[in-house]
């Protein structure tokens, strides 16, 4: 236990700010092939580096630190929430409710927009809603809820909404379920500007909205009654944040599939160096978690160049350990620090 | 007839509540005069802790009226409500990742502005929360280092950092060593008699409640079995009634006050 304050905060924001940015100044020069600086700002027409650099690892850049950011701040919420480390959209069947919704959307062969959001998104965001909804009926149902009961329904909504990807993989052709199962990884492989475009309303909208929130999100720190007892519409404030999460989830999903564990080993690891205050932890792990799925994806990209590893695999590779960490440590039952 | 027509601070008329198909609590009627120490006292399972939290509404629902100042309950937003009752929880033990100032200012919450973090007038409030605890000198530290008399003390200056005129406390005492208890108790007689808050307290020993307060509500099986002055109480037996035991009583040698003790039967 911490007696007083390591750090000041504010140094600690300054070194990820600093990681972000070098991080992002970074990433798109290097992969199987190193691109030099000069051919980038040169930028002929026709020179493969330029045309690398520009149209396929910028626009993959802009889609990792997007969903990165947007899947750790997801993860931020629900840990505050459930106050527990080891309670994130992915550990709770939210990433697989928005990949049904997905995954219904690409099977039924739809394809239409609503208000600039394209329908895939719509269908992942609808389904993370659903699952959302799920969970919250669960907290609701069983009131005082253990970790083990939370991640027990977590896997029972994870295998509901897994078997029904399944059994639409079961209906679709060969290639086409070779696609489901890809995207399912969780991979940046195939994120072009317009991906990045596809994803930035929702993403924005539900960052905007955590940030507005990071009061409350302090205050359920201290309990729910507690939090209700101090002024705060608890009921309203679920509401509302299961929404900021619904739309992060499910713009990422739509786009990247189910990326796991970022939401859960970005903000813990957030909270050690910069304390629980939702304040700077907000802004932290949205720096860090953009940065962290950045170089994730580097080492997707070149582990076993040429081909790729989906970065899905990468974050499960480092965030399954993680999990495990956290859940023999033992703490997880008391809550989150 | 009075000659004020003014409310009382807080007045339940025929308010039940059933959780789950069970009675909690049964047709509770009472007032609570303004500047009024109330100990709340029975058996386990009595009602006590519900009726704090109905009070305090994070219970909601249930049918009869309480009304607060004269308005009812339901009408005011939590955060309008939180304004006027703060709430000290039991002291779990539930973990809680802050330092003390930044918990204190946590409970600023129902008047800070939208998105502000609190400002100077908050910044004054905790720390005028934090001297009448005694609790300054633990400012910097984290919550869950502190023992739990202090925790305890820190619990209570946040409910005067969030600035209502009542304060409900669920068992302040329990699990306190005796120098701790009497000092929670110095805090919350001096907030009850120069902060004139009306403090409302639910707790399991009798002597506390029969030395600090005004009125004493017995509850058991979730109605009223009694709501008055200490020394009547104690004249028609009420203890007994309400645990199903004997007590004896005794008066202080130097005060004279009444000192009352179970009697064990082992």
């Amino acid at each position: 236990m911490r007696e007083e304050r390591g750090r000041p905060r504010r140094v600690v924001m300054i070194w990820m700010a600093l990681l972000a940015l070098a991080v992002a100044l970074l990433v798109p020069f290097l992969g199987m092939r190193t691109i030099g600086l000069e051919s980038v700002l040169r930028g002929e027409r026709g020179d493969p580096d330029s045309f690398i650099f520009w149209n396929l690892r910028v626009p993959r850049l802009l889609a990792s630190l997007l969903a990165g950011s947007a899947l750790a701040l997801s993860g931020m919420t629900f840990q505050a929430m459930f106050r527990n480390s080891l309670a994130t959209p992915f550990t709770l069947g939210v990433a697989s409710g928005a990949s049904l919704g997905a995954a219904i959307y690409v099977r039924l062969g739809l394809s239409f927009s609503l208000l600039g959001l394209s329908g895939l998104s719509l269908f992942a965001f609808l389904g993370a809603l659903l699952s959302i909804g799920l969970v919250y009926g669960l907290t609701r149902v069983k009131k005082g809820f253990s970790t083990a009961t939370m991640l027990l329904a977590g896997v029972a909504v994870n295998f509901l909404f897994s078997s029904s990807i399944l059994f639409i993989q079961y209906l679709s052709g060969v290639i086409h379920s070779f696609r489901i199962v890809r995207w399912l990884m969780g991979s940046l492989e195939n994120t072009g500007y317009r991906s990045v475009w596809e994803m930035l309303p929702l993403v924005a909208g539900g960052v905007a909205l955590v940030l507005c929130f990071t009061r409350e999100l302090n205050l359920f720190l201290t309990g729910e009654e507690l939090a209700q007892s101090r002024g705060m519409d608890v009921p309203r404030t679920k509401r509302t944040l299961f929404l900021a999460t619904s739309l992060m989830v499910g713009g990422v999903v739509a786009v990247c599939g189910p990326i796991g564990f970022v939401g859960m080993m970005v903000p813990h690891i957030c909270r050690l160096l910069i304390g629980a205050d939702h304040n700077w932890l907000a802004p932290a792990t949205l720096l860090f978690g953009g940065a962290f799925l950045a170089l994730c994806d580097i080492l997707s990209r070149t582990l076993i160049a040429p081909a790729e590893i989906p970065v899905g695999v990468i974050t499960a590779l480092l965030g399954a350990p993680f999990f495990l960490w956290l859940l023999l440590r033992g703490e997880s039952e008391k809550g989150l620090l | 007839m009075g000659l004020k027509a003014t409310s009382p601070l807080i007045s339940l008329s025929g308010f039940s509540l059933q959780i789950g198909g069970r009675r909690i609590l049964d047709r509770i009627s009472l007032t609570v005069e303004a500047g009024e120490f109330v100990s709340v006292i029975g058996p386990n399972g009595a009602g006590k802790t519900t009726l704090l939290k109905c009070l305090d509404g994070i219970l909601r629902g249930g049918e009869g009226r309480i009304e607060v100042k004269g308005r009812p309950l339901s009408a005011y937003s939590s955060r309008e409500l939180a304004r006027l009752i703060s709430y000290v929880p039991p002291g779990d033990g539930t973990p809680i990742p802050f330092t003390v100032r930044e918990f204190v200012l946590l409970a600023r919450y129902p008047h800070l502005s939208p998105f502000s973090s609190g400002g100077k007038e908050d910044r004054e409030a905790v720390w005028a929360a934090l001297e009448a605890t005694g609790t300054g000198s633990l400012a910097d530290r984290y919550l869950d280092t502190l023992s739990g008399g202090e925790r305890q003390k820190v619990l209570i200056a946040a409910a005067l950092a969030q600035g209502g005129e009542i304060l409900l406390l669920d068992e302040p005492t329990a699990f306190l060593d005796p120098k701790h208890e009497e000092e929670v108790y110095r805090i919350l007689v001096q907030i009850n008699r120069e902060g004139g808050r009306t403090v409302i307290s639910v707790t399991h020993d009798l002597n506390h409640a029969l030395l600090v307060s005004k009125r004493i509500l017995a509850l058991k099986g979730g109605s009223v079995l009694f709501f008055g002055p200490p020394q009547i109480m104690v004249e028609q037996g009420i203890l007994e009634l309400a645990f199903e035991k004997s007590f004896r009583y005794l008066s202080h040698p130097d005060s004279g006050k009444v000192l009352v003790f179970p009697e064990w039967d082992l």
